[in-house]
Parts: structure tokens; sequence; C-alpha cells
């Protein structure tokens, strides 16, 4: 990447609620630059990255902004250069970048720590083994947190660190799939006409999803798109097309389907029977696992000859053979699809409104798979030895390590982010008047009941006021404020908002220790039980560690503000429970061991 | 591990054995020192395969006096690739051990299909154009031609085989169908006539069936078989069935038409010869008076699919006289034509036995049965003569004359019925006029009387005195062996009712109610819900599951299936099917999971496994019966009775009940594995029906689990899956052992009184 520069039309803000500065980010090996469009402005920017200590990064959502933040110190909230772009694949090339270009500077601190620490250790390791874990801690800031929190700091030793993380370790190709959304799971593709049941109109909805769905799994219509828009027909005219072949099917009636055909040559493509795919099906029948190859049964077969064997003993099925080919087979589509959402979206950043791009894009993407396929096509080797492995029998033979696929989630964090959902589920609990169920309320349902009230008391009038209007008006301000404070703090999305709203610095620090907990509790409960020393001395260890993190659990839950006092306890509380678990089974471990020592010689462990 | 059995050494190539797997080597070992046919029923999931194969090496290593050749049939090719991998894995062990002595030539054969590497011929659609594609390159007279005129192509993969001559041999190891192409593509030498010729130099031999079964291809291809030889019929409870489509032959409509346009090409074929080559016909006709005998020392690539059913002792006989001359013989075939024509023109079901129709044969058209008899090799010498390498444009006559050779050979066990219509479809006319054969026995007679063992394995053979009587042969040695199981890791369940507590079965009069359509899919739903990974679906008809699928896409049941795993199905077209699978087992394998939708009689039930992880649950919707207004099926099973005494009911649920075990059986592997499997129709409650299930299945059917609705069937499911999910002991630690060791099986071998007692 030396001597790489990246340039990224953006928007500098200085803080999240900033409009922004348009201008253009440059981005090189050593420094990023920003220039802002109006000269005259005094938001130019040139910081070198080896002041830079990290980057953050929105998650990519419909309603959401894409931004970067680099921050220069941790400490200050708000702090660092916010970026925002136009598009999420923009921020993504330059979040890549950033990202790449910051390891490199961290790497030079960390390769002497690694260095040293790889010198400590008393198994001996490779060269690309030590290449590989410094690597990975180069990637994931996330990690190198932990291990500069765990090993540097002397809780865990450098092999139990990384043996919980073997896999990591072992595929370094699979570590860099990157995952994308896939098609989904329900067949969208038959569109089901609508009839409004007055006229005699159909009503077909395609939407870009639908019509990227459609090419991937007819390669016919793709082909035909490519072929017939814009020369010959207007995209319209090519779905009204498609959608009255459609219709056709759905009547099931494969005789009219025949004859509109043979009148119209472009509408015959959309009846007649897929070429394209049969042709990729006779290609990929000779990669197929030999041992379900059906088809070269068929080489094989002197009896299913035609005319010969029984045909008629009642086992075998007819099919009528004329109109098949405009005849649509509902178990082929099915097949096709399921095939198909298997395969994934070949395709990412494209903007799928444009059916167009999208065609050229599948189609792009489609000749570089045949490719890469015709590449592979001679190496049936490692086919030869996963058959070889299948064909053991599994519990005749000591066990052989299975290759796993590893749980891919792009980020560990999602997990915390689940527990919100439980939290907010809690607070939907708690019927009681208190003032966390309020954040429930709408403002809309809260303020029309409101008006309800208001205007009963206006028809009725006050007959007996209970309380003093000032006092009244008092508690309703109250009340709304803080309606509308949580109802801001949680948006309209609970889900993905409630950590946001906290403080920056108390985020960071519930992340960092519901990360730091995790791993501490992973090394805990797999060293159970003790069977030998170096484990009851690193049992010890993590006890003590989990021990110091206690108080700051509940420094946090206290120093939390008064209306998110709650919500912050509840988050903490699981955490608290997981560590108490530990502790208890810690003491009882403990007890049972000491008593058993008391009983006799023979109860050593 | 290596163990004795009485006087063999026995190579094994993994460090633990069942008990069944040693149990059924010594019963082998037994039939093999005996050398006599043998029976043998082992559950699916206790590795038959491995066993038999370590035996049989095994006992030719420690008998090298006594060579025996294996013949291993499978049903199937995929089979066949799946049993040479398991090879594989047994040779690997033994030349580890044994060092090269162990080396064996073991290697799968197939059609020119399968192992052509020929580019220009293998881009040919199915097995008889290949086949046909390849005799214009290697036909001799194409080849006798080629030298003279270079422009003429020929295939230089086959040059290059004959020029190598002596040298063209494969060197000792197992060779998959891949590993023969990869060779033949290596040397330049064609794999097909390769492997045709090393059949006769291989220790074992893997093939499919048909090889030996049916007479058409046994005759050219196992004729050189010795008598030394160790037959397998592997997964074979379906075999009578093969024997009898062997021999069985359909003429329709679309044949006659066919025929005809052949019998016109080969009358201007003559006239075109009679103008420029008479000599050739003149020599044929001589030949023909010497009788058939020399067919013998044709080359092999003019050699075809040859006669289905002639004894060896006609072969030396002479052609009868007035077939022996070209245009007689055609003029005999159109006759012939023209009167199976008259005879489709019916408006009713007829039915005749074969001696009939031979004497209506006479009395109409003039030809006797001796004619008949000859006419499917002397179509062949006829078609020879005349140079045709096209072939595949022949099936039709070659159809016609294996009917008439068929009907001139055999005069019992056969009956010819002629329907105007399918009953199904009595609005479409279609006239067709089968020959059908109803004894099993007749196919696999030759191959009990040429071969000293054979042995007739599978996981599914009970009734198991069933088979020695449809088959008419005499085992030394029937043994039927329950599975010993470390864990219950197989749970049938019987499901009579759906989730609305209304019964659920496809007989004929509750098939198309829709709450029985209902009922089955809400149980799918409810089970891809809770079930991980793979989940197979067996239906009883094509025509059912297309219904059914349908229904299940109109009501919304499939969407909401598919918001759980993926749908894939078995189609009539096989390459789809086989790409679906394919996509099944990778959706299973990367954790997505899927359901596989398949037919109870169909080509996935036949062989493919869904064992681990692809699949966990077996549905067999329905009971599979076959369809019993079938005039065929009515005709066997009246011959079944007269001849076996065998009650109609009883064959017909013997035979449904074996297909259904057959479909759940796929799902055990090993006895780590684990698996579901729900029989989803009241009628498997009642104890006549349930009682025919293999053993090994019944003895897992609790009580309990007999009559279950859908709630009740899905907890059992989560309470079974979470109970698999526990660590447990392999060995099977207390009373019965279910894994032997090295050292157990010393021990029982020096008890030999005490061995049997642990099975």
């Amino acid at each position: 990447m030396a001597g790489q520069v990246v340039v990224m039309r953006a928007k500098y803000r200085i803080s999240v609620k900033d409009p922004g500065v348009p201008g253009v980010l440059k981005l090189d090996d050593d420094k990023f630059v920003f220039i802002p469009h109006d000269p005259t402005s005094s938001a130019k920017l040139q910081v070198g990255f080896r002041t830079v200590k990290g980057h953050k990064f929105t998650k990519e959502g419909t309603n959401k902004q894409a931004l970067l933040n680099i921050t220069q110190d941790p400490e200050i909230k708000g702090g660092g250069f916010i970026f925002e772009f136009e598009k999420f694949s923009d921020r993504d090339v330059c979040r890549d970048f950033v990202g790449k270009a910051l390891a490199k500077y961290i790497d030079v601190n960390k390769a002497a720590a690694e260095g040293s620490v790889a010198k400590l250790n008393t198994e001996q390791l490779s060269t690309t083994e030590i290449d590989r874990r410094i690597n990975l801690l180069r990637e994931d800031s996330e990690l190198q947190k932990l291990h500069q929190q765990f090993v540097i700091g002397g809780i865990l030793t450098e092999a139990e660190f990384w043996a919980t993380r073997k896999k990591l370790l072992d595929g370094d190709n699979n570590r860099m799939v990157r995952q994308h959304v896939g098609f989904k799971s329900a067949m969208i593709s038959d569109i089901r006409p609508q009839a409004d049941g007055w006229t005699n109109k159909v009503t077909f909805n395609l939407t870009p999803e639908i019509i990227h769905q459609i090419f991937a799994e007819k390669p016919a219509v793709h082909q035909a798109f490519l072929n017939y828009v814009p020369s010959k027909m207007s995209e319209k005219d090519f779905w009204t097309k498609y959608c009255r072949a459609e219709y056709l099917h759905s009547t099931k009636n494969s005789v009219a389907a025949a004859a509109e055909a043979a009148e119209d040559e472009e509408l015959a493509v959309f009846l007649k029977q897929d070429d394209i795919l049969a042709r990729e099906a006779r290609q990929k029948i000779r990669k197929v696992d030999p041992t379900l190859d059906m088809e070269a049964d068929q080489g094989d077969d002197y009896t299913h000859m035609p005319d010969h064997g029984i045909p008629r003993d009642g086992n075998k099925e007819i099919s009528d053979s004329q109109y098949d080919q405009y005849k649509r087979n509902l178990l082929q589509d099915l097949n096709r699809h399921a095939a198909v959402v298997l395969q994934g979206r070949g395709i990412d950043d494209v903007d799928l409104a444009d059916p167009r791009s999208v065609a050229e894009a599948l189609a792009s993407s489609k000749k570089i798979e045949l490719a890469t396929e015709a590449q592979y096509t001679n190496s049936n080797q490692a086919e030869l030895v996963r058959i070889s492995k299948i064909t053991e029998i599994k519990d005749l033979q000591a066990p052989r390590e299975l290759p796993l696929a590893p749980l891919s989630i792009k980020d560990p964090r999602d997990y915390f982010y689940s527990q919100q959902a439980n939290v907010l589920k809690h607070l939907g609990e708690t019927t009681r008047g208190m003032k966390p169920v309020k954040c429930h309320l709408r403002t809309q349902e809260a303020y029309s009941c409101m008006m309800k009230s208001i205007s009963y008391i206006k028809d009725v009038g006050i007959n007996d006021p209970t309380i003093k209007p000032e006092l009244a008006l008092k508690v309703l301000n109250g009340l709304t404020h803080n309606i509308s404070s949580t109802k801001y703090h949680l948006r309209n999305n609970p889900q993905e908002s409630f950590l946001n709203s906290l403080p920056t610095l108390m985020k960071e620090e519930l992340l960092n220790h519901w990360t730091s907990i995790q791993e501490l509790l992973k090394h805990f409960w797999s060293s159970y039980p003790i069977t030998t020393s170096s484990l009851h001395t690193k049992v010890i260890r993590l006890k003590d560690a989990m021990t110091r993190i206690y108080p700051r659990l509940q420094e946090i839950k206290e120093s939390a503000q008064s209306d998110l006092r709650h919500q912050v306890s509840l988050l903490v509380q699981p955490m608290l429970q997981a560590l108490d678990a530990a502790f208890a089974h810690y003491d009882a471990d403990l007890q049972k061991r000491s008593a058993k020592t008391a009983a006799g010689p023979n109860g050593c462990t | 591990m290596k163990f004795p059995i009485e006087d063999v050494t026995v190579y094994f190539p993994y460090d633990n054995i069942y008990p069944e797997q040693y149990a059924y080597m010594v019963e082998l070992k037994r039939a093999l020192d005996a050398r006599g046919h043998c029976l043998l029923e082992m559950p699916t999931g206790t590795g038959k395969t491995i066993a038999l194969l370590s035996l049989i090496t095994s006992y030719v290593l420690s008998k090298p006096s006594n060579p025996v050749k294996l013949l291993y049939c499978t049903r199937t090719v995929h089979e066949m690739e799946k049993t040479l991998a398991e090879l594989k894995v047994l040779h690997d062990y033994q030349v580890r051990i044994l060092g090269p002595s162990a080396r064996i030539l073991a290697i799968g054969l197939s059609s020119r299909k399968n192992l052509c590497i020929n580019p220009s011929v293998i881009s040919a659609e199915s097995r008889d154009s290949v086949d046909a594609a390849c005799r214009k390159l290697t036909a001799s007279w194409v080849r006798a031609l080629a030298i003279e005129n270079p422009n003429i192509p020929t295939c230089h993969f086959f040059e290059n085989y004959e020029k190598a001559v002596s040298e063209a041999v494969l060197p000792p190891g197992v060779y998959t169908l891949q590993d023969l192409r990869t060779f033949g593509k290596e040397k330049g030498w064609c794999p097909y006539f390769l492997a045709r010729h090393m059949v006769q130099f291989a220790n074992i031999v893997v093939y499919s069936y048909q090889y030996l079964l049916d007479p058409k291809v046994a005759s050219i291809i196992s004729k050189e078989m010795q008598r030394e030889s160790v037959v397998v019929f592997d997964e074979a409870h379906n075999i009578d069935n093969v024997c009898i489509e062997a021999l069985s032959v359909s003429v329709r409509r679309q044949t006659l038409e066919g025929a005809s346009r052949n019998i016109s090409r080969m009358a201007q074929e003559i006239e075109r010869f009679k103008a420029t080559d008479a000599g050739k016909l003149r020599a044929e006709y001589n030949r023909l008076v010497e009788g058939l005998a020399l067919r013998g020392s044709l080359p092999i690539t003019d050699a075809w699919l040859s006669n289905p059913a002639l004894p060896d002792d006609i072969l030396k006989e002479a052609v009868p006289g007035n077939i022996r001359r070209a245009e007689h013989f055609l003029s005999v075939l159109r006759r012939l034509v023209q009167y199976l024509r008259g005879r489709l023109e019916t408006e009713n079901v007829e039915k005749e036995n074969p001696v009939n129709f031979v004497a209506a044969v006479q009395a109409q058209v003039g030809i006797n049965q001796k004619m008949l008899r000859f006419c499917y090799e002397r179509l062949h010498s006829l078609m020879l003569t005349l140079e045709i390498t096209d072939t595949d444009e022949f099936l039709h006559i070659q159809t016609i004359c294996n009917f008439a050779t068929l009907l001139g050979t055999y005069t019992r066990g056969f009956s010819i019925i002629i329907e105007p219509f399918d009953e199904r479809m009595p609005h479409i006319p279609d006239p067709i006029l089968q020959l059908s054969c109803h004894d099993a026995s007749l196919a696999i007679k030759p191959v009990f009387e040429r071969f000293q063992t054979v042995v007739i394995t599978s996981g599914t053979l009970s009734p198991i005195d069933l088979y020695p009587r449809l088959l008419n042969f005499n085992p030394v040695i029937i043994r039927s062996f329950t599975m010993s199981l470390t864990r219950d890791c197989i749970c049938p369940m019987v499901l009579t009712r759906g989730s609305d507590q209304l019964p659920v079965s496809t007989k004929y009069d509750m098939r198309s109610d829709p709450g029985v359509a209902r009922n089955y899919g809400r149980l799918l739903l409810e089970m891809v819900s809770v079930v991980p990974d793979g989940i197979v679906c067996f239906f009883v008809s094509y025509s059912y599951m297309d219904a059914i699928v349908n229904t299940w896409n109109e009501t919304g049941i499939l969407k909401d299936i598919m918001q759980h795993k993926l749908v894939f199905i078995e189609t009539q077209d096989v390459v789809e099917t086989t790409l679906a699978l394919d996509n099944y087992r990778r959706a299973c394998d990367c954790g997505r999971g899927a359901v596989f939708f398949s037919v109870a009689r169909g080509k996935v039930a036949e062989g493919i496994d869904f064992d681990r992880h692809y699949g966990r649950l077996v549905i067999m919707f329905g009971v599979p019966f076959q369809y019993t207004l079938s005039k065929i099926l009515l005709a066997r099973l009246e011959y079944l009775r007269d001849t076996f005494q065998i009650k109609e009911g009883d064959f017909l649920t013997f035979d449904a009940l074996r297909q259904a075990a057959q479909c759940v059986g796929r799902v055990i592997r090993s006895k780590a594995d684990y698996g579901m499997m729900i029989f989803a129709d009241k009628r498997y409650s009642r104890h006549d029906k349930r009682s025919k299930l293999p053993g090994w299945i019944l003895s897992h059917l609790r009580d309990a689990h007999l009559n279950l609705s859908t709630d009740m069937a899905l907890h059992i499911a989560r309470e079974f899956l979470r109970k698999m999910a526990q660590p447990y002991d392999k060995a099977g630690g207390s009373g019965r052992k279910t894994l032997l060791t090295q050292e157990d099986i010393e021990k029982i071998s020096n008890g030999t009184a005490a061995d049997m007692s642990l099975f």
C-alpha cells in the first residue's frame, strides 16, 4: 500500500451534530488532509497518523449517515475528526485505509512488545506463527486491547490467550471473508398477481430487490434484458412483457402459453424453458461429487433404455410431452431458488435501483466465476481427500479434528447489543407508574391522552381541584420533559440507540468491561476441573482480575446520570451476575478441595 | 487392526470394529469356505461394505493358492464410487501393513459415457449416442478405411491404446472412474477399452448389477469371469425387480414406426451393397450357415449388446435357413412389425401368455418360434455386415428383435399385456404392448450357476426367507443381524394424527383431503424449526409430491418452511436432481440447513445416503404402495400366488414396507451417527404393516411412539436431540460391548464357544 492515496469527497464535522463543511478528504500513508471546497473556511486539516489513536464508524443502515471518526485521544469526549461520506461504500474504503495505516503505526510499538513476549514464552513458536499473531492483533483493535490488558498485564500467558483462538490462527484465508447480505429465503420471484376484483386489470409489483433476484434466478430473463433493453424496447415494456408471461404461467394453461409464444418471439423467451440454465447445469454436473452423481447412472442403466423394462408397472409416471417446454414446474423453480440463495448475492456495491447496472454487474460476476471454475476443474485432488475422509467410519477410528466453519459474526459486540433488548423488555414489564415506563409511551400518545383529559376538564370543569394548578403544571412540565428526553435518547428504534445515548466514555468503558469479562470468564470456566497446579494458579490469577473489575462496574452503575441509571444497571447486572456465579463456583470448589485434603490423602486431585 | 477368523487373518483398516461386523465376517468366511451362496441382512450404518471387502481381500491374502476374484455389484454408479472409496482406505491400510505384496488391482467399470475422454465423443447427450459416436471412430471397418484415407477421423486414444498392445496395462491400485479417466489422459490411452481389457486381470471389479444380470450386457462384459469368483450384490433388497426389468420389453407405436424406418434404411443399404460389394453379403450368409459361434472372434470395438437370452448350446446351431439371407430376414421383420401394429390397435386390455402369442404369430404371419429366437442375433450380424455405425438410430428395431428373441426363448414366467391407454389417463390413447417378466429367478439363474459364491446383502431383506423363494436358489447361509447400539441413536416414530388430532394417511380416499395436506405441512413446519441441519422427506409418488408441494405453496406453508431451511426437490430430471442434491449437501455443510423432498421409489431413495448432518430426520409421508391397479402388477401377483403361494396382500405390504424401510434407513451411517424417522400415516400403527419393518427399526420403536400426533412428535424430537447432544461412552460401557478393540477380538477368538453369545 506504500504510496497509495485515497481521495474522497466528504464533509468535515466538528461534532456529531454539526452540519459539516463539504470538501475533499485525502488519505495517504502517513497522514490525512482535508481541504474544504470553500477556500476561506478554517476547517482545513492536516493530521499525521502518528498522533491518531483509533477510529470509529457508524453501522450501515438505511436511515443513517456514513460517518467515520478518527480519534486522537479517546479521553476527550467527542474529540476527533468526524467525516461524513455520501455513501457507505465510500466510507468503507476510507475506513479500511485508515485501519491499515493505523495498524502500521501501532505495529511499530506493538512489534517490540510482541517480540519480548515471544521471547519470554517457553514454547517455541515458528516465525510464521508469530507473524500470524501479530497480524491478527494488528487487524483487530479489540483483540489488541484485550491482549494488552491481559497478556501484557500478566493475567494470562501468551499461550493461554491464543489457545482459545486457535481457529483464528489456522485458517488465514477464511478470516478475510466478508459477510454479505444474502437473498431472502422466501421465493419472491414468483410474484403473485393482484387482481383488484373490479376490473380485469392485474397488478404486479416489482422492486429493485425482486428484479435482482429475477436476474439471478432466471438467466434467460437476464440475458434478454441485456439484449433488448434499451435497444429494442424500453425497460417498462420489458417488464410488462415479463409480467404478462408470469401471468400466463400463473393461469397454468400451458396450451395458451404455447399459443401466445408462437405469436410473440420476445414473450416466448420468458415462457420457454431456460436454455442457459440447462447449459449451466450440464457444466456443473461434471464437477459434482461422484458419490451422488445420479446422472452417471444413466450410462450404466440398460434396463431403462427406451422401450426396455416395464414402463407401466405403477411405479413410474408419465408426462405428456408436447407442451412441456411451456409448462413451468414449481419444483424446478424451488430448486433454482434455493440454489441461488445458497450461492449468495454475487455482486455488491451496486446500486440496486438501476436494473441495467445490476444486470451488467451480474453478467460480469458470472464471467469471473466461470473463469475461476475453469481453473479449478483439474484439481480433483482435494475432492479425493474429501471423499476418503467422509468414507471413513467415524467411531471406529480415533477422532480427527473436524473442519469447523468458524462462526462469522461481524462484531462480537452484537451480543452485547442483543442484551439491550432484554433491558427494554424488562422495562416494559415493570408496568407501575414509574418513570422508566414512560419511555415506552410515544409522544403522540402521551400528547393525545393529555389533550383528551384537558378537553375533558375544559368541558366538565374542575370541581374540586385536589392539587394546586401551579404544582400540577410543574409536575406536568417535569413529566413532559422527562418523556421527551428519554424519547430523544431512545429515538424510534430502541434496539440501536440506547447505548449511543450514553456518554461516550461510559459506553466505551461498558463495552470494554463486557469484552474483558467475557474473555476472563471463558478462561475461568475452561480451566475447571482443576487438575494441575498450573491451572490452579491460573484460576487464582483470573479470579483476582475479576475481583478488580467488579468494583469498577459498581462504580459505573452509580456514576450514571439519574435518568439513565436504571438502564445502565440493567446492562451491568448480567455482567455482575456472571461474575458472582464464577466467584460462587470458585468458593465452592475451594471448599470442596480443602475438605477433601482434610479428609485424607486420597482425596487429592 | 488385524485379527484371525479361524484360519484367515483379517486386515481391517480401523482401530476398532463393531461386533456385528465381526459376526458378519465370520458368516461370510464360512460361506466362502463352503463355496456356496449366502444371504446376509445387516442394518445400515454398521459398515457392511468395509467388513465385506476386508474379509474377502484378507481371505485371498491368506490363501494365495486360491485366487478368488471379487465381482462387486452395486445398483448405481455413485454407489460404485463409494465402494471404491472404501476400498481405497482398505487397500492403503493393507499395503501399509503388509507391504507391496498386498497390492491388488481394483477397477470400476462403466459404460463409454462415463469413461470416454475423447471430447468429440463425450459431448453427445445420451449413452447410446456416445456409444454410436465411439463406434463411428473405432469400428473395425472405419479403422480399415482410415488407413487408406487419412481424412477419415479416428479416435487417437483408441489408436494409442491399440499401438501399446501388451504394454497397455494398469499398474496395481484402486481405480475409480475418475482415476481411470485421469490415467487414460496421462497415457493417451482409451480408458474404456483399457478397463474392459483389465477386467480379466483385476482382483476386484466393481460394476453395476446390469453387467451381470442383464443378459444383453453380461455376455460381453462378464463372459470371461472364472468360476472361482465371489459375486456380491450390495443393497440387494430390490434385486428381484432388477431381474424382472432386465427381461421385460415394451413396444409402443413410436417403437414400431421407428422400426419400420430402420428396416427401410437397412433395405437401402442392402441394395447399395448388392451393387458395390456383394461379396460381403455372401460371406455373411456362409458364416451364418456355420453357426453363431464365430461371434467370439469379433474385434472388441464391434461387440455390442449381445443376445439377451440365448443358451450357449444354441449358439452352435446354424441360423434357420429362412432368415439367413438379408432380404428374407428383413421381410420377416417387416411382417413382425406389421403384426405387432395390428395387435396394438385394440380397444380393450388384452393379456396373453407367450405360448399363445407365438402360436398366433405363426398362424398370422408365418414366423415360427425358432426364427423369433434368432432375431436379435441375426440383426446384430446384419448390422455388422452392413457396417452401420450409428447404432443409436437403430434402437427401435433392436427393441423389436429383443422382444422376438425373449418371446421365442421363454415359455413360462412371462405374459404379454396390451393396453390401449394408461388407466390414470384414459382420455389419452397410448397403446402399449408389454412383454413382462414375472419370474425374477430367470435372469439371476445363470449367475448362481456360473459362480461358486454369490453373496446377496442389504440393510433390509426382511422377511429374509422370501428371497430364496423369489430368486429360486439355495443359500448355505442365511443370517439376519441385529444392531447393537451404544445409545438409542435412532428414534423411529409413527405419527397417526396431525396437529388438529385428525388422522393422516395417503390412502386413496384421504389423499386429496386438504386437511391431510395441511397436517403434513404443519408437521414439516414444526420439525424444520426444531431439527438442525438436514431433513429428508419421502413421498409416495411424484404426482403426490407435486400436488402436495403445490398445495403448500398456495397455502403459504412452503414459505414458512423456507424461513427455516432451504428446500430442494427431486425431479424427474436426473441432472437437476443431482445438482439439487449437491446444493443440499452444501447447505447442510455450511450450516444453513435444508429440506430435501424425494420420492419413495425414486432414484434418490435407491442409493443416496443422508448420513450424519445430511439427515437428522426422515419423514415418510404415507405408505409407498405400488399402483395396485396396474395390469402388470396384477399379473405378477397372480404368478407369485400360483408359483410360490405368496398372497397378494402380503407381497404388496412386503414391497411397500421394504421401500419405506429403505428410505428411512438412509440416515444412519455409524453408531456415532443419530437420526429420527417419522412414519407419517395412520396405517403404520397397524400391526400387520408395522411388523414387516426390519428388526433393527422395530426394536427401537417403543410402544409409546406408535400413535403420536404432531405436538407429541415434536416433544419427542426435542428430547431426543437434546439427549443425542450429550457426550457418551463409545465402547458401550455397561453390559454389551458395542465397539470391539483388538483385545476384545482376541478374547472372542480364544474362547470360540462363548463368542456367539455376544451377539
